[in-house]
């Protein structure tokens, strides 16, 4: 199954620990994750339903290419990793 | 007299308290280090604290804290409902920043108004765990013609919950005038007769819909009176919103922040600052100006303020007084902060190396 990892800036706010889904997206696996722990849906989602213009995806450590739709495709083995983009000071 | 300050500021939520004397204003607490808190609102009605915060990378959350600021819970936020494709907006409809928090009714402890960019005005009843946009000022047609001020969207910054009677609200736009409504929030007027913006094309000067009321107050004592810093100039109303006249002040009218005095509408408070493109204080010498005679005449005052190579600008929400009229603090961009308790006739200075301040309030 993929595994959602979520970095340390954002379990400052939301302490969470890894989730092992079952989803052939990202899209799918996050909405696992938000089903699972509902309130980090509005810390990676906004209320447009997109994601945050700040955070970032990466599947297999490669940035994800489809940041609206999130429809880049998740192997059972894949680790999705949701970061912060490094922004501000 | 007010014995808690809440400083709202990029780099989190200060709060002071008075010991004894005015001179011992003291920071008691640092809550959420590091995160920019755009406003705080201190409710009365059941002791209940509430911090807007703007996460840089994951958007705009609110805290609530029942026990003074011991422990936290964070509440819903407004939410902007699904865009049209239809819409006409130029700008996505997602909440950015909660750019004002007020209570409603006495009557009715939980009962919330929260001012927000992208312009929405939201409504609460539950003490912020849930929010309903107020459609009937975001669909009115007007909203077309509004544009941002201060940030890239148009935002609410002020909401005056009418002491005598709290379904008479009044709201004000950057930019997009000053709306009010004498049923709850059921329906709107733009109420901005008498306003100029000399800084737009000729015809479109005295349009209501684009005014740039910086902020918006009511006095409590008479709450017809009403006053305005705007972007062209200090303005006042003595009738209710009804109409508004221009007012001059020096060494300048322009500036974004304005207060008055709980017990007495002809006094009020003023941080003037170089209009426009500019915005640093006049010949670097930072001033708070007051008048005590409803607009006709303003005192210039300096004591206890920098008075050279001052750079500092006060926000919107970066003034306040306090319930008795008497104490006042400014917290300025640059990190100052001063205080004042004689009516702002002379200051203190609290600190010149505090984040840029986005709200002061006294608790």
């Amino acid at each position: 199954m993929p595994r959602v990892i979520f970095a340390p800036a954002i379990q400052r706010h939301v302490a969470c620990g890894e989730f092992d889904v079952v989803a052939h997206t990202v899209r799918e696996a996050l909405n696992v994750v938000f089903q699972q722990d509902t309130r980090l849906r509005n810390y990676i989602i906004d209320d447009q339903n997109l994601l945050r213009k700040h955070v970032t995806i990466f599947v297999d450590s490669n940035p994800i290419v489809d940041r609206k739709q999130m429809s880049d495709a998740t192997k059972t083995d894949s680790e999705i990793y949701v970061v912060q983009a490094l922004s501000g000071g | 007299m007010a014995d808690t300050i809440y400083v709202g500021t990029r780099k989190g939520l200060i709060v002071l308290t008075k010991a004894t004397s005015f001179v011992g204003w003291q920071q008691a607490a640092l809550h959420f280090a590091g995160e920019p808190v755009t406003m705080v609102l201190s409710d009365k009605r059941d002791d209940t604290l509430y911090v807007a915060l703007n996460l840089g990378h994951f958007g705009v959350k609110m805290q609530r804290s029942q026990d003074n600021g011991n422990s936290w819970q964070e509440t819903t936020v407004p939410s902007y409902p699904e865009q049209p494709e239809a819409a006409k907006d130029q700008l996505p409809w997602s909440l950015s920043q909660i750019w004002c928090l007020e209570v409603g009714a006495l009557a009715t402890p939980g009962e919330l108004w929260a001012g927000t960019i992208p312009g929405g005005l939201f409504h609460s009843l539950d003490g912020g765990d849930s929010w309903q946009l107020v459609r009937s000022l975001w669909d009115r047609p007007e909203r077309e013609n509004w544009f941002g001020g201060g940030y890239d969207a148009p935002g609410i910054h002020s909401i005056c919950v009418d002491p005598r009677d709290s379904n008479c609200i009044t709201a004000a736009v950057s930019c997009g005038g000053v709306w009010q409504s004498r049923d709850h929030g059921e329906s709107w007027q733009l109420r901005c007769d008498g306003m100029v913006a000399d800084y737009m094309p000729a015809e479109r000067q005295t349009d209501p819909s684009i005014q740039d009321p910086h902020r918006l107050v009511q006095s409590v004592s008479n709450p017809d009176v009403m006053w305005v810093q705007h972007h062209n100039g200090i303005f006042l109303s003595t009738d209710f919103s009804a109409n508004w006249q221009a007012i001059s002040a020096k060494p300048s009218s322009f500036g974004f922040t304005v207060a008055v005095h709980p017990k007495n509408p002809d006094i009020a408070w003023f941080v003037p600052a170089v209009k426009d493109e500019c915005r640093l204080p006049v010949d670097n010498k930072f001033v708070v100006t007051r008048t005590q005679n409803g607009g006709k005449s303003f005192e210039t005052i300096d004591e206890g303020l920098p008075q050279g190579l001052a750079y500092d600008l006060v926000y919107r929400h970066g003034m306040d007084v306090d319930e008795t009229g008497n104490q006042l603090v400014v917290g300025s961009t640059t990190g100052g902060l001063w205080l004042s308790d004689d009516m702002g006739s002379s200051w203190q200075c609290y600190s010149t190396n505090l984040p840029p301040i986005y709200c002061v309030r006294f608790g």
